[in-house]
Parts: C-alpha cells; structure tokens; sequence
C-alpha cells in the first residue's frame, strides 16, 4: 500500500505529468503565470479543489446513475471552486483581483474533470486523494518552473522582491518584456516538453510521418 | 453602432480568447490536428458562445446581481456567489437542448457537429466569455456581440492551427519536440502574431 501511494503522488510529476503529457488544464497554466504569486495561488487552489473533488466523487461513485454523472460531477466541482473563489475574495482580494476569471475556470479545467472521469468513479476515496494531491502535485510543478522562469527574466524579481537589479534603476539587468507577453508562456511550455522528453524518451510521440534516414542523409 | 463595431473586431482579433487569454486550450490542441474538424469544432463554438454569452447575462442581470430581486421586492438579496454554478449549468443545459434540436430539425448539421458537442461545455472559452462579460458589465447587445466575436476568433485561430499542423506533419522534427511540443512553440508564433493586432485603437 505504502508503495502504491507514493506512485500516486510521484507519478504525476514526472512520468505522467498531466500538464505535458496528459494535455489537461492547459488554459491556466499559461495565462497565470506572469507572477510566482499568483502562479502560487492557483497552485494551491486547483490542488485543493482537485484533492476535494476527487473525494466527494468517489464517495458517491456507487450512487450515481453513469447516465448523469458528468451534470454531478460539474455540480460538485462548481460548488468547490465557489468556495474557493470566496474564501479567495475575503482573505486575498488582491490576489483574487489579480486572477481574474482564472479562478472561476478551475470549473472547466480539464485536470478536475479528466481525473474524476478517470481515477475517482472507479476507485475508494484515500487511493483519490492521493490521486489528486499527485495531479495538483505535477500541475504545481510546472506552473511553478514556468512562472519562476517569467517573473525571474521578465522583470528581475521572484515573489515581488527585486532578484536582479533593474537597468532602468540603475542595475545592470535589462528585462525581457517578451517574457511577460502570452506567447512566451507558450515557448516556456514547450522547451519543457522538449526537456522532459529528452530526459525520459518513452513519452516521444510517434510521427504521423517519418523522414526516411537515406532521404534525411541527402538532405542535409 | 460603431461601439458594436469595435468591440467585435477587438474580440476576434486583439482579444483572442486562444491566443491572448489561453482559454479553450486543451481542446484547442486536442482537436486541432486536421483543418475540416477544427473548422467543425469552430463552427460549434460560435454558435455556443452566441447563445450563452446573452443567456448568462440576462441571468445576471435580473437575477444575481446584487439588487437585481429589486422587482421580486427583495431589494437587499445578492446571489452573485452563485453565479459559477449557474453559469456552468446554463452552458451545459444549452449544449444538451441544441444537440437534441439539432438532431431532430437540422440532422445534416448534427451529423456535422454531433462528436465536438459534449467537448464544448467543458471549453473553457465559454465560460471564459460569460466571466469576462459578467467582469467587464456589457450590457445586452455588448454580450451578443461580444459572445458572436469571441466565438469567431476562437473559430479563427484553431482553423489556423490545424492549417499549420497539417503541413507540419511532413516537416522533420527533433524526436523531444514531435507532437505537442511543436505545437506549443507553433502556437507560440501565432500568438506573437496576433499581438501585432494589439497596437490597433479603437
């Protein structure tokens, strides 16, 4: 059991990170993380939610006609992230400024949704939790990597506090403004990709079409 | 009229709700491998988000805001908490009447749209637009159009990708990067592309 446990939790780090390799809940992860601090906030919202819902639904797993169980499944998750999105608002109204609509948005984020599709109906709750701990885990992962990586080159600083002294302020660092624009989200994502499955080869995807090595020696 | 106007132009272009707010993404690269599917999806969505974006804001309006039960005599009532539930609700509810109206009037198009219906209410474009609709307080003829542009941007932008990805298919990438990486970086330049848009004023 013990084992079984700390592969639920790993494993969605690295191996099957849902982010990069399961393609689920993509939209937040790129558009929050211009900041550590607010990358930080919905880490720890979506991991609750995700931990939370995961529990719920597979409390009721026995109960639920299949027929129905996306309409509860959305019902259960809409109502966590209401209380998130409130607590959110009383106790950092800034930060829940600062998110925008992204709060809100952890409803459709795949993430919840493809894992209580997928882990949560058919299995008890405790093996759920960790489940989910381990997905909101890998998601924290790198949306952490991807907004340290943006706030750290794009304006000199980590969590608001100045890392690399500024040009403008008379420091040597000139920001890259770039850094802090939506396509460089994007860039981020992808080199990682590039990284992980660089480092653990059995995540390449197979081409649809293959470049035969003759042809590729002719080329180039 | 010229209001309008504007407002539709930036939603589709300046605005994108893909390529600047990241919303819709994991269908986005999901579905986004051949043009005539992409295109189907996009079709989807416009129609989708035409009808939720003016539905969630009536809803709003009369029945959530705070004092919007002024006309039911309870003046002090604010349900604005409940807006997600309701929003949710109301784009689910409305994916399951058209796919039933379109299987039983226009089945040529259901044929069509029928496999991309159950993806759209989990797109997170259309609960994107409700929020930035319900954030940015448009009134009625603001979310139409509002609803109808960022519907057609969204359209634009994942037809473009599949166009991309099409040719990609025959290019030689390095093993990491095949597939979703590439597709990623490509998104990337297409985004960087549509800022260009964001110099325009209106």
């Amino acid at each position: 059991m013990a084992s079984d446990t700390k592969k639920l939790v790993t494993g969605p780090i690295a191996d099957n990170n849902p982010i990069i390799l399961q393609v689920l809940g993509i939209c937040s992860a790129l558009a929050v993380t211009t900041k550590m601090s607010t990358a930080l906030t919905m880490c720890i919202a979506l991991t609750a939610v995700l931990c939370a819902s995961n529990v719920l639904i597979s409390l009721i797993r026995n109960h639920v006609p299949s027929s129905i169980r996306i309409i509860v499944q959305i019902t259960i998750i809409a109502s966590l992230v209401i209380v998130v999105d409130q607590l959110l608002k009383a106790f950092a109204f800034g930060l829940s400024k600062e998110l925008s609509v992204f709060v809100g948005l952890i409803i459709t984020n795949c993430i919840v949704l493809g894992r209580a599709e997928a882990f949560a109906l058919k299995n008890p709750p405790l093996p759920s939790f960790y489940d989910g701990l381990g997905n909101g885990l890998g998601y924290s992962a790198i949306l952490l990597l991807v907004g340290f990586v943006r706030e750290l080159f794009g304006s000199g600083s980590l969590f608001g506090f100045q890392i690399l002294s500024l040009a403008r302020d008379g420091g040597w660092y000139v920001p890259n403004g770039m850094l802090l624009l939506p396509p460089s989200a994007f860039f981020i994502i992808g080199l990682i990709i590039w990284a992980v499955r660089t480092w653990k080869p059995s995540q390449v995807e197979k081409p649809d079409f293959q470049i035969q090595t003759a042809h590729r020696a002719e080329v180039s | 009229m010229e209001n309008y106007f504007n407002l539709f132009i930036s939603a589709v272009f300046v605005e994108n709700l893909a390529l600047a707010f990241f919303l819709g993404m994991c269908t986005f690269l999901a579905i986004s491998k051949q043009v005539s599917a992409a295109f189907g999806l996009g079709v989807a969505v416009v129609f989708i988000q035409t009808l939720t974006v003016p539905v969630n804001h009536l809803i709003y309006y009369y029945l959530l805001r705070d004092g919007a039960l002024a006309w039911a005599g309870m003046p002090e009532v604010n349900l604005s908490f409940l807006g997600l539930i309701c929003y949710i609700g109301v784009i689910a509810a409305l994916v399951q009447i058209l796919e039933m109206f379109l299987d039983k009037y226009v089945p040529a198009l259901y044929n069509a749209l029928g496999v991309y219906m159950p993806l759209i209410t989990v797109n997170c474009a259309i609960l994107g637009g409700t929020l930035f609709m319900v954030e940015r307080d448009y009134n009625l003829g603001e979310s139409i159009t509002y609803g109808i542009g960022t519907g057609v941007g969204w359209a634009l932008a994942i037809t473009a990708l599949a166009g991309i990805r099409e040719k990609l298919k025959y290019s030689d990438i390095p093993s990491g990067l095949q597939g979703l990486g590439i597709t990623f970086i490509a998104t990337g330049l297409m985004s960087l592309g549509f800022m260009a848009f964001s110099g325009i004023q209106l």
